[in-house]
């Protein structure tokens, strides 16, 4: 998540070029969902959703609880039936088909294995209903769970694994039917923090090995920017934005977005200088004129947000030499965290700033204390402006 | 200076242990636990050795009817100790008896089976409801309690006798000329039974499809599962312990039934409950009445015992 300072643009694409797979060549999307709605009784969980999906991606739904993303997931799934709109996978619309007979497989949240059935019966539980029998089970099923490695604990019930070993359990399930598309429910959210962060990488070359499809629901961003080649950002039943996890971090299209991923600071303020390649604001919350080196589109004097990330900012002692973006402050609070520090710095207009460094040395933890009067400062292309 | 230690720890050990002993009898929990196990010691377990002593006797016109088993007389210095086992003999021998056994086995088993067969989505029905709806479902199958059980078979007499509600609702409306001949019947008993035992099936299913979770069936249906696959393979396995605890529970009173093959059952229904009493009231032979109360019981008691054995193994593994 920290990401290193001053960003040139043309590398985030090279960046986003190597993690992503190439799924932007091909042209024809996965699933398509077309305006897709459900409304339980009168309340709309997913608001006319449009969205394409390719193969190979993995997309990342991410919203806070209420948001709809798992709505949308179990109408993937065919759990829940839209109340318009329609799902097309592979080109075939999924209206009316059962989810016993869609080409989806889904990790559910709490795992959902059959409690009376053994490790490896769980996972053979899907292949026996495709007809599959004998020598090709035991066959697939250790396959699988060699995949997983898992391939010791077959004989266990699942009350006798932990918690990962349950996890790795519903992916085997979920992928020996070799479906085109996984849907995972929040798929790390019940692991232990180390747990997650190996998990995660290991989803992601399983994901790479199988060329399966997926979809990941998730409310924790950490998770949707580690996992997704794409991340689809819900709230209230809207995708609000849809991007690259580099782009949706870097470039947020809202003040939601900014602040529901990742901590974000912003000041208002109103465009005084409106040219393509540059947009000046001037912002009496900031008491100094905001520069970014990125067109908008908006009316003059039209109220706006610049939004600048803690760790973009830099803190000094002495005035820097640039007219714009630099603001003077008074150091309110500091976290040592080990391997970065937050500051947060009152500015004379009351308003507070979180600012992080990262200890560069042993000694710069302790560079700045509470009362310092120190300038804060960042680049042009270190801050968007945000019209809604 | 070492072996003095261990002699003293050795020593403390000693006593702590038995000052242990002492503490580790919880006299107030001891209390507890000992007055329902008392009951039934007093309550069953003594007349169940009166019972199987008596069955041991031989009939006899006295009061009490039966031959004591020890006798002794002091001035001619003698004790005798005679076990009959004619009775037990008798009820080998007999085909009677042992064709009332097999056919209240076989009654209190369709009755079971068809007990299950309508409580099942009963108890499916309560554990897939909500809050309210759910409490009035479990109102609704306990509100039968609140009348008496007698009453409620008469009730069902009036239901099936040739000039009953059934019969006369039915001809009224044309369908039927002749009134169906319901009650005296297998059938009356079997609906008799489904009825009168049915709480006791419903309650445990409930309580054991209510603990589980349904996303294993969307699991299910994800994987492939059509809807009658997700019940025989999920559903039905996970409800087997309140399936097994309700039919116990149906099965074992079934086989003993009385009043309802009495009351609704014709003269050829034969079941051990009506034997017994035939055997208690009519003849008077308190140990022939005995020795097929005794035979009932170890019908009963073994297959369940064979079942808890292979629970608790399963349970092990």
């Amino acid at each position: 998540m920290t990401s290193p300072q001053h960003i040139d643009p043309s590398q985030i694409s090279e960046q986003a070029t190597i993690k992503v797979p190439n799924w932007k060549s091909d042209a024809k999307p996965f699933v398509q969902i077309e305006n897709i709605t459900k409304k339980f009784d009168d309340f709309t969980a997913v608001d006319n959703i449009s969205l394409d999906i390719y193969k190979n991606e993995l997309f990342c739904l991410l919203g806070g609880s209420g948001s709809g993303k798992s709505t949308l997931l179990r109408m993937l799934a065919g759990f829940e039936a839209p109340t318009s709109g329609r799902i097309l996978i592979d080109g075939v619309d999924m209206a009316g088909i059962q989810p016993w007979n869609r080409p989806v497989n889904m990790m559910f949240q709490s795992y959902a294995l059959f409690p009376h059935l053994t490790v490896a019966e769980n996972v053979a539980f899907g292949l026996k209903r495709e007809g599959v029998r004998g020598a090709e089970v035991k066959k697939r099923v250790a396959e699988m769970l060699d995949l997983v490695q898992l391939g010791h604990l077959g004989k266990r019930k699942p009350n006798q694994l932990s918690g990962g070993q349950r996890q790795r359990v519903a992916l085997a399930r979920s992928l020996i039917k070799r479906p085109k598309l996984l849907l995972l429910d929040e798929p790390l959210g019940a692991l232990d923090k180390k747990l997650r962060e190996e998990t995660q990488f290991e989803l992601i070359n399983i994901q790479d090995e199988l060329g399966v499809t997926f979809v990941v629901v998730t409310h924790d961003q950490e998770e949707a920017m580690t996992l997704a080649s794409r991340i689809g950002v819900m709230n209230h039943g809207v995708i609000v934005q849809t991007d690259e996890p580099q782009d949706v971090y870097e470039y947020p299209n809202s003040r939601f977005v900014a602040e529901f991923i990742g901590s974000v600071n912003l000041f208002e303020g109103q465009v005084t200088v409106d040219e393509p390649d540059t947009v000046c604001v001037t912002s009496p919350e900031a008491g100094a004129e905001l520069c970014v080196n990125h067109g908008i589109s908006c009316a003059p004097n039209q109220d706006v947000h610049v939004a600048v990330r803690p760790e973009k900012i830099r803190v000094t002692e002495n005035r820097p030499d640039q007219k714009y973006n630099c603001v003077q402050g008074t150091i309110l609070d500091i976290a040592y965290m080990g391997s970065l520090s937050v500051f947060k710095v009152k500015l004379a207009s009351g308003k507070e700033v979180r600012v992080t460094q990262p200890n560069t040395n042993r000694e710069s933890g302790g560079r700045f204390t509470w009362d310092d009067n120190v300038y804060l400062s960042w680049d042009m292309d270190s801050c968007v402006v945000l019209t809604s | 200076m070492s072996t003095s230690k261990i002699a003293w720890i050795n020593d403390s050990y000693g006593k702590m242990t038995k000052y242990n002993f002492f503490s580790r009898v919880n006299w107030g929990r001891f209390s507890v636990v000992s007055v329902p196990y008392l009951w039934l010691a007093i309550f069953f377990f003594i007349p169940f050795v009166v019972v199987f002593k008596i069955s041991l006797s031989e009939a006899a016109i006295a009061v009490p009817p039966y031959t004591p088993i020890l006798d002794w007389n002091l001035e001619e210095a003698y004790v005798t100790l005679k076990l009959s086992l004619s009775n037990y003999l008798f009820l080998l021998e007999d085909d009677f008896y042992l064709s009332a056994y097999l056919s209240s086995i076989k009654v209190a088993a369709i009755s079971t089976f068809f007990t299950l067969l309508v409580a099942f989505p009963i108890a499916y029905l309560m554990a897939r409801s909500e809050g309210s709806m759910r409490a009035l479902l479990l109102a609704l199958v306990i509100l039968p309690f609140w009348t008496s059980f007698l009453l409620r078979v008469y009730a069902w007499m009036g239901l099936l006798k040739k000039n009953g509600l059934i019969n006369e609702t039915l001809m009224s409306m044309g369908l039927i000329d002749q009134p169906l001949i319901m009650m005296q019947t297998d059938f009356a008993v079997y609906i008799g039974i489904v009825y009168t035992y049915l709480p006791f099936m419903v309650l445990p299913l409930y309580s054991a499809l209510e603990k589980m979770d349904m996303t294993l069936l969307e699991a299910a249906e994800d994987l492939g599962a059509r809807p009658y696959q997700s019940f025989f393979l999920i559903t039905l396995p996970l409800a087997m312990p309140g399936v097994i605890a309700g039919c116990l529970l149906v099965f074992i009173p079934a086989v003993g039934e009385f009043v309802i093959p009495a009351l609704l059952g014709g003269s050829d229904t034969l079941m051990i409950g009506r034997v017994l009493w035939d055997e208690f009231f009519l003849n008077r032979d308190w140990p022939m009445a005995s020795a097929v109360a005794v035979v009932m019981l170890i019908i009963l008691v073994l297959p369940i015992m064979l079942i808890r054995n292979s629970q608790g193994k399963e349970g092990a593994v």
